[in-house]
């Protein structure tokens, strides 16, 4: 058929049941991007003849005679768009993944759409930004400033990707040209919970034309590993295989068939015969824990009942302190299962190259881990694995897991043929991680006064059918949220505990996200019980400066206080929320008006090893080349590593070109999780410009005969006295004087500093249809200060909006069988632009004294408090303490409903929960 | 997505170019559910687009919709004033979950045929007294009130191979006057509730249409306005506690309650004039 896109003819024939989004692929427009393939993302738009269409659901043969328009046309004669320049200049995007969607759209309409984006955006997903900044591209806003050396920290300059994100140029993991002989891998899951594998009959399957191989358990390296990624192996149970001929939850993959076509590999998926032995199953951890629950490990004489970890620890004495109560609270709260849907779903291309090496192109936040895993599983020498990233669109924590590469690398070994395996949207909620629910028990007492005299809390996590991420979840819940508050006495008993679902994994906020929920909400209700404003209960409990910062264990640790924000916090939120902003309570007595606040405190960092490199050169023409480790899925570090490099060398960011996450090419690192982008990688990069700038100095002094003190940078050039000398003039002369102007550095994550992220919501509640309008979102973050402002910001609005998402709208439904009911986008419901409220932002003057420049983490803890806020203020304006997520309007109506036919509503209090043993 | 397993499409001109049906056929209409899952059953794609049916023809008699008539062509359709229930045609397609996006491709009877209890075009069609036109294999056509297609979740009375022509909507019902409420578990989401109540311009009459709440669309007729309690109890005697339809867009207790809420409320409206 013909057609034309983006201005030149095409001639070529589409497979009949193809659709328009893989047919403009084929023909290189990568620009067109499948976030879920199903039509409820449009991160595939384009235009044909000007209408926009998704194209995933475009039959490919009706394109026939069109004219396509797709991100990559709509610059003309090399003039950008002005709704891409509109993106450029709001910045409205983190990862990038979903702009071009966002783009195709959002450049169709006119004023009236503009003045109408909840309704005309409902059909783009956006998961980094929470849509402020896409709402400031529509109205023409300019958020990024100008880079102009000397002033690259505190300055919100643009992304490095930025013009290759809004002209579809940025190449996520698998926008690639296809690879001569690529195989195309595609993976049988298991339709039962719990079985043994009997036989797998493969003769079908590898009779299907252009299948080339069929992997097993029988095929893969006999060896237990986690998929969970730390530099500390040990953390995470060795307790998965590649395949494995025991399944445990619905899901787990069985089998793969490489073929030429992913049609021809998913036909062969569906010839294998499977004969499985069924095996009772359990879905539930308390369940699990009974002594006659069916156990799903038995791999070493670790494994005594499904209970994978369980920690304990009590500082003072729970009971003097509960003795010495006035009062004691104490209740259940319960979290949902919710998946991080990153835009980019898991995918990795692997192949053997003329070097003999191993190459992984993937989609991972710690490439060298999975490098090193890789390395192990297959018996291969350090030199023979190359593993990297280029642009990747969103992680959020479920890429701190090996998921796709291991496969990858499997079949290229064996076949010796470059092999692309793509999961499907359906595979993230099914065959992918989650975040993990927990029950959360939690008793306080106080004095009348207020004052915390025990906190107790019973945390029962379920890891489902594989602990990766388990263990440190599970410590994490256990940790920063208890010791966010000065109390003598401290006791908590966890437990990780296996179950026939699907492995949780590290998601954003990682357990104390989930705790937090649980002590915040209960802090409130232990508030009011007293008749204390929760702001102050707050002030009167939380840790103070020069407190020792423990939460229940009597080790010593390495966290401390490099700063400290909470006060600040603590008062902005409530200034903003006393202020009268925000939208008036709706009309009607049906609505019920409620505010609510919680606070969190986080960790800049794991308290696993965690350890960064950067490598730092003078180019000959005078600019910077930085070489990080840490890989950038939208999280902004690339952006912040540029400026840190830039400000410590007096030069515009735009002046330091940048490499990362890639084995080859970058100094070592751990991987960017746990807020460690700015804090460990940042702090290489500082130490890294810091001795570049040291040599640079040195040399100009012997250059200009002086002291290397008398000499200073500017921009691109070196400057003593009234003397200015380009760098690439000093770069000439320096190396044909055989000197060099290249550094790597190290970081190393201890001590760690702690941020506090406090959020306020003043909500109404419909007491009929128990829907909810949120009036008004305050958050303040304590996050040190601001590398990029702009980034800050969005990367708050981000979390906050993935907030309400886990508050409001999110969660994962199982049937009997153990199935997920909802693994689509369409029945699993992210925020769209009109389930966000814009949230005013406040940032505490805060410097810290551990991270480089004086920053914090900013990324991962602004999630917490906000679940707790929505909670505590629906629990102001109803009366009713609602204790499990999410909280939709039919759950809702569930308690309030019913409560307002029987008794006023205020008695209508959560029934006591059995004690805490 | 690519549909893998289709190995041809036919696209006739002319519904004899059809002449048999095999159980992996499938029509294609706007394909934007076909193509948004698997259909490993279906081998071959049969598109209407070809039959190219014009999409609307309003007369004096009402509105003849095609089955292929896309959600965008009938939701800039511009009603003859006199139709006072023309309105209905804009809400109920704002009220499906698709972006406007899709509605450049998705269809009328694709919507109805995929027969979901929040399919709004199944709503629209229900409360204004719609008959559909069906092209059965056998040839000619069947005629079917549109309240009596659906008859479950995902489930109506198409056999196999029958097409979905066309939707008339009287013109005795397009000047109804009316009244629509719904709403959903999140902003702007799949309908947990969709009722609409329409009332004879002169007349003292009450039609209410229940839509998404239950797994088929159910509908009262009341000669005269009722008394509320004379509602309540009509819509428990109409609709059996297994009809209320519980899935993650909302469960039936909740869509049952909403129901009422929403019919009491729109019995308020058209019994104030």
């Amino acid at each position: 058929m013909n057609l034309t896109v983006n201005g030149k003819r095409l001639s070529a024939e589409p497979a009949p049941g193809q659709c328009l989004r893989t047919f403009l692929r084929e023909h290189g427009w990568f620009g067109v991007k499948k976030g879920c393939d199903q039509g409820d993302c449009g991160a595939c738009t384009v235009w044909l003849d000007g209408v926009p269409f998704h194209s995933c659901l475009v039959p490919a043969f009706r394109a026939e005679g069109r004219d396509v328009t797709t991100v990559e046309g709509l610059a003309r004669n090399g003039r950008l768009h002005p709704m891409q320049q509109a993106f450029l200049d709001a910045q409205a995007f983190q990862c990038g993944f979903c702009a071009a969607g966002m783009i195709m759209t959002s450049a169709t309409f006119d004023k009236d759409a503009c003045n109408n984006l909840p309704f005309k955006l409902k059909g783009n997903l956006c998961r980094c930004t929470g849509y402020h900044s896409i709402e400031d591209a529509l109205h023409g806003v300019v958020n990024a400033e100008e880079d102009v050396a000397g002033h690259a920290c505190g300055t919100s300059l643009r992304s490095p990707y930025a013009e290759a994100i809004v002209t579809g140029k940025a190449h996520y993991t698998l926008d690639v040209p296809p690879m001569e002989g690529m195989l195309h891998l595609k993976v049988l899951r298991s339709p039962h919970a719990h079985a043994r594998i009997k036989s797998i009959k493969r003769d079908a399957a590898r009779a299907v034309p252009g299948v080339v191989a069929v992997f097993t358990w029988e095929d893969v390296p006999r060896k237990l590993y986690s998929t969970a990624t730390h530099e500390d192996h040990l953390v995470d149970p060795d307790d998965t295989y590649i395949l494995d001929n025991v399944a445990r939850f619905v899901g787990q993959r069985i089998a793969a068939v490489v073929a030429e076509t992913e049609a021809a590999a998913e036909e062969g998926c569906r010839k294998l015969e499977v004969d499985y032995e069924l095996l009772p199953s359990v879905f539930d951890p308390e369940a699990a824990m009974q002594p006659d629950a069916p156990i799903l490990h038995d791999k070493s004489i670790a494994y005594r009942d499904n209970i994978y970890v369980d920690i304990h620890g009590e500082l003072g004495d729970v009971d003097a302190g509960f003795a010495e109560a006035d009062a004691i609270h104490e209740m259940t709260y319960s979290t949902s299962r919710a998946q991080h849907v990153h835009l980019e779903t898991h995918g990795s291309l692997s192949w053997l190259g003329d070097d003999d090496r191993l190459h992984i192109r993937t989609s991972s936040q710690a490439p060298f881990i999975t490098k090193q895993k890789i390395c192990y599983l297959f018996g291969l020498f350090d030199r023979q694995v190359h593993v990297f990233t280029e642009r990747i669109g969103g992680g959020f924590g479920g890429k701190q897991e090996m998921l796709s590469e291991d496969l990858c690398a499997l079949a290229t070994l064996k076949t010796r043929r470059p092999v692309m395996w793509e999961f499907t949207r359906a595979e993230q909620f099914i065959g992918a991680t989650t975040r993990h629910p927990m029950t959360v028990q939690v008793k306080l007492g106080a004095k009348k006064d207020g004052t915390l005299t025990a906190i107790q809390v019973r945390v029962v996590s379920n890891t489902g059918a594989y602990g990766n991420h388990g263990g440190e979840t599970l410590a994490a819940s256990l940790g920063s949220p208890i010791a966010a508050y000065r109390c003598p006495n401290k006791k908590a008993d966890g437990y990780a505990v296996y179950t026939n679902t699907l492995p949780a994994g590290g998601f954003r906020g990682y357990g104390a996200t989930q705790t937090t929920f649980a002590i915040e909400c209960a802090m409130d209700d232990l508030a009011r019980e007293l008749g204390i404003d929760p702001f102050t209960m707050r002030r009167i409990n939380k840790v103070r400066e020069t407190d020792r910062i423990e939460s229940i264990w009597k080790e010593v640790s390495d966290v401390m206080f490099g700063s400290y924000g909470v006060d600040q916090c603590l008062d902005r939120v409530e200034e903003a929320l006393k202020s009268g902003r925000g939208l008036p309570k709706p009309d009607g007595d049906e609505w019920l008006e409620g505010t609510g606040v919680a606070l969190a405190m986080l960790e800049s960092g794991p308290p696993t090893e965690h350890r960064s490199g950067a490598e730092m050169k003078l180019l000959p023409d005078g600019s910077y080349h930085l070489a990080v480790g840490s890989t950038e899925m939208g999280n902004g570090s690339a952006t912040a590593h540029r400026q840190i490099a830039a400000s410590v060398l007096n030069t515009r960011a735009s002046n330091v070109a940048l490499v990362n996450g890639n084995t080859d090419e970058t100094p070592y690192d751990t991987g960017t999780f746990a807020s460690t982008g700015t804090v460990v990688a940042g702090q290489a990069v500082e130490k890294a410009a810091t001795a570049l700038r040291d040599v640079l100095l040195n040399h100009a002094g012997r250059y200009f005969g002086c002291e290397a003190r008398e000499c200073s940078l500017q921009d691109d050039a070196i400057i003593c006295a009234n003397q200015r000398v380009p760098l690439s003039e000093l770069y000439a002369a320096g190396t044909n004087a055989g000197d060099r102007f290249d550094v790597v550095r190290k970081a190393y994550l201890s001590p760690r500093s702690v941020g506090f992220n406090v959020h306020g919501v003043r909500l109404a509640v419909h007491r009929v249809t128990g829907e909810i309008a949120v009036l008004q979102s305050v958050h303040a973050a304590d996050i040190g200060r601001l590398i990029n402002p702009m980034q800050c910001h969005g990367q708050l609005d981000g979390a906050i909006a993935m907030g309400f998402g886990w508050a409001l709208y999110e969660k994962m439904v199982f049937d009997e069988t153990g199935a997920v009911v909802n693994p689509a986008l369409r029945d699993y419901r992210i925020p769209a632009f009109a389930d966000v409220p814009r949230s005013e932002i406040y940032f505490a003057d805060t410097y810290d004294t551990v991270g480089p420049l004086g920053a914090k983490a900013q990324g991962e803890c602004a999630i917490n408090p906000v679940a707790p806020a929505v909670a505590n203020a629906i629990a102001n304006a109803t009366g009713v303490r609602f204790t499990s997520l999410p909280f939709t309007p039919d759950r809702i109506f569930d308690r309030l409903g019913a409560a307002a036919e029987r008794k006023p509503i205020d008695q209508e209090i959560e029934p006591i929960t059995p004690s805490i043993r | 997505m690519n549909l893998n397993t289709i190995t041809e499409v036919k696209r006739p001109v002319s519904r004899d170019e059809i002449p048999e049906w095999r159980e992996d056929y499938a029509w294609l209409a706007g394909g934007t559910w076909l193509f948004s899952t698997p259909q490993i059953a279906t081998r071959t794609l049969i598109d209407l687009e070809t039959l190219r049916w014009p999409s609307l023809s309003p007369s004096a008699s009402g509105l003849e919709i095609a089955a292929t008539c896309t959600i965008a062509e009938l939701e800039r359709f511009a009603a003859p004033s006199a139709w006072a229930a023309a309105p209905l045609i804009k809400l109920c397609c704002h009220a499906l979950l698709m972006s406007f996006k899709i509605y450049n491709a998705a269809t009328v009877g694709g919507n109805i045929c995929m027969s979901l209890p929040a399919g709004a075009m199944i709503s629209l069609t229900t409360a204004l007294e719609g008959v559909y036109r069906l092209w059965p294999r056998e040839g000619g056509t069947r005629q079917v009130q549109a309240i009596e297609f659906v008859t479950g979740n995902h489930k109506n009375l198409l056999q196999p191979g029958e097409l979905l022509r066309s939707i008339h909507l009287p013109v005795d019902a397009l000047k109804k006057r009316f009244a629509f409420h719904r709403s959903s578990l999140t902003h702007l989401g799949r309908s947990a509730a969709l009722i609409i109540g329409t009332s004879g311009a002169e007349t003292h009459d009450l039609t209410v249409t229940i839509t998404a709440a239950t797994s088929r669309p159910i509908q009262i007729n009341f000669d005269r306005l009722p008394s509320r309690e004379e509602l309540r109890h009509a819509i428990e005697s109409h609709v059996a506690e297994s009809d209320w339809f519980d899935d993650v867009h909302g469960s039936a207790r909740y869509k049952r309650h909403l129901t009422f809420y929403y019919a009491e409320q729109i019995l308020a409206e058209l019994g104030a004039r």
